[in-house]
């Protein structure tokens, strides 16, 4: 036929077999669409979903207190009854929780000034090198930073050295604030760049529309810019939030001071997996209603 | 005038840990004591001799070469099913594939811990490679999808009206458009297997190590420090190139916030 004479030399015809298969397969759009998603889904629905799954069934089944290992389908609620009775349990999620909360202020107050800088005071050269120079960070091994501060930090580092020339005794690696700092830098370029993307969006007309009208810096800040940039800090805050509510290996290294991710880290070896699970299911139902409430706001547009 | 202080002093917010890991990196001392107490390359040759070391950098290569090939594919799938039909389920399935990197990594580490303690599976570098390509096909879905949608459709129209069928408009036109969307995606999850910690420790055994469990348990033996530092700086280096390179082939397109 003409048009198989037009294809390329350099192409050679698949063997017969499966030419004829894609041939039959050409027309079923339907029938394509089923073996495209057979792998993805099959990996993150069967793989994923599933092990979301038996995460929650765990946290109904019981433990054996002789061997230690955990009973399929032996219901109980035990787990959840220690999370609601101990004490400790408590204060550790209210205490996770308004950590997420300082982190995120903290670092929306930090990132507004770089990213306003970066999206509409500096030059198109300046813009590219900051981009790249918040990227980089963001990337740079987690693990190593954490460590970094650990460095800083501990007795004899930099910042007890630094403050030892003002007369200041350094705070050592048992403070709670050593976390709220660490987790507040770790996050930071996860802030920076969806502001400054909706900042970026924001068309300069409406500024100076607001400026004609007689708004004062103060006013078109308040009244033009602040509502167009919420999504872009409520998308950051996704980020900061869910990544601090899972955070163990940071108040590990920095603090003594345990939050959600280290009882569910310590209890999911030694301790108690249902207990582990019953508490895993805290963050999750926490990120579900701030993912809801997150998209009502618009925040996935600025994603 | 204030912003631009405020920004100078995020920026250095920012690189201030990684300067002071350079620094000591080339300490002679063994002990971590600010100041430094002159220059040396020799904790380099330290750790590149450290067997454990050694070992732990094989794994963690093996894990992220595993892991980046499985999403390559799957995340290639995927894109392309969600960005060229249209069907029932499409907006629940990009949700799905965007669950790996919204939820907690300890939620992610405990759910697979648990499963495979109820399945019996055996824990070892495959149950490490199972975890990563999970979070490693959004970034590749990611990376693709945006490329996907700024690709015309004109010549894949094109090549059917001609009598291509699918897989040879898939393989001769939409592959080669797709081409550096693939590198870049493929890049980033590869940097992002090789320095996740949080999930990793939740689903490796105890016998196999990553390069960054190698450091979190040598942060814990005070004479290990000097090749921690060395470690650790070197993680900071390979876990950067790769996102430099990404940007220079994708440019602004590459997904990189969603790590």
């Amino acid at each position: 036929m003409s048009l198989s004479a037009a294809r390329r030399p350099d192409s050679p015809a698949p063997p017969g077999r499966l030419r004829r298969f894609f041939t039959w397969l050409h027309p079923r759009r339907g029938l394509q669409l089923r073996l495209l998603l057979a792998g993805p889904i099959g990996w993150l629905g069967v793989v994923y979903l599933g092990a979301l799954a038996i995460l929650l069934l765990n946290a109904f089944w019981t433990k054996d207190s002789f061997t230690g290992r955990v009973e399929p389908f032996s219901w109980t609620l035990d787990a959840f009854e220690s999370l609601v009775t101990v004490e400790v349990y408590r204060t550790i999620a209210v205490r996770t929780v308004v950590m997420a909360f300082l982190v995120t202020l903290t670092d929306a107050l930090i990132a507004f000034p770089i990213a306003y800088y970066m999206a509409r005071i500096a030059s198109a050269r300046t813009r590219g090198i900051l981009v790249i120079a918040v990227l980089m960070p963001l990337w740079a091994a987690y693990l190593a930073k954490v460590y970094a501060w650990r460095t800083i930090i501990q007795g004899k580092g930099i910042l007890e050295w630094a403050l030892a020339q003002f007369g200041i005794a350094g705070p050592g690696l048992d403070e709670i604030a050593n976390t709220w700092l660490v987790l507040s830098y770790l996050w930071l370029p996860y802030m920076i760049l969806p502001i400054y993307a909706s900042l970026e969006r924001i068309p300069g007309s409406l500024l100076e529309a607001s400026a004609d009208l007689g708004g004062r810096a103060g006013a078109t800040f308040r009244r033009v810019i602040l509502p167009l940039v919420f999504p872009g800090v409520v998308a950051g805050s996704i980020f900061t939030f869910s990544l601090t509510l899972g955070d163990y290996i940071t108040p590990d290294l920095v603090s003594d001071t345990k939050f959600i991710g280290n009882v569910i880290y310590d209890n999911s070896s030694l301790g108690s997996l249902p207990l582990a699970a019953a508490y895993s299911l805290l963050p999750v139902a926490i990120m579900i209603v701030y993912l809801f409430v997150a998209r009502r706001l618009g925040a996935f547009e600025s994603l | 005038m204030a912003l631009r202080i405020a920004t100078a002093l995020a920026v250095s917010f920012l690189y201030l840990p990684l300067v002071i890991l350079a620094i000591y990196a080339f300490n002679p001392s063994r002990l971590l004591v600010w100041p430094p107490t002159g220059f040396t390359l020799g904790w380099f040759g330290e750790a590149a001799a450290n067997p454990a070391v050694i070992r732990a950098v094989v794994n963690s290569l093996l894990a992220g070469a595993v892991a980046t090939s499985i999403a390559l594919v799957l995340g290639t799938l995927a894109a392309y099913a969600v960005q060229r039909y249209r069907f029932f389920g499409r907006e629940s399935i990009s949700f799905l594939l965007v669950l790996p990197i919204a939820l907690p990594g300890v939620v992610t580490g405990i759910a697979l811990r648990t499963t495979f303690t109820t399945f019996g599976v055996d824990f070892g570098l495959m149950t490490i490679v199972i975890g990563h390509a999970t979070f490693c096909v959004v970034i590749v879905y990611n990376n693709v999808i945006a490329r996907l949608r700024r690709l015309p459709r004109s010549p894949e129209e094109a090549s059917a009206d001609l009598g291509a069928d699918a897989a040879t408009t898939f393989r001769r036109i939409t592959l080669p458009g797709m081409r550096t969307a693939l590198l870049s995606g493929g890049l980033l999850a590869f940097a992002l297997s090789f320095d996740e910690v949080i999930v990793t420790i939740f689903t490796a055994g105890p016998g196999t190590q990553t390069i960054p469990m190698w450091i979190y348990q040598a942060i814990g033996r005070p004479t290990e420090l000097p090749v921690v530092n060395v470690v650790a700086l070197s993680l900071v280096l390979l876990s950067v190139i790769p996102v430099w390179l990404a940007q220079r082939i994708a440019g602004g397109e590459a997904a990189t916030l969603t790590r």
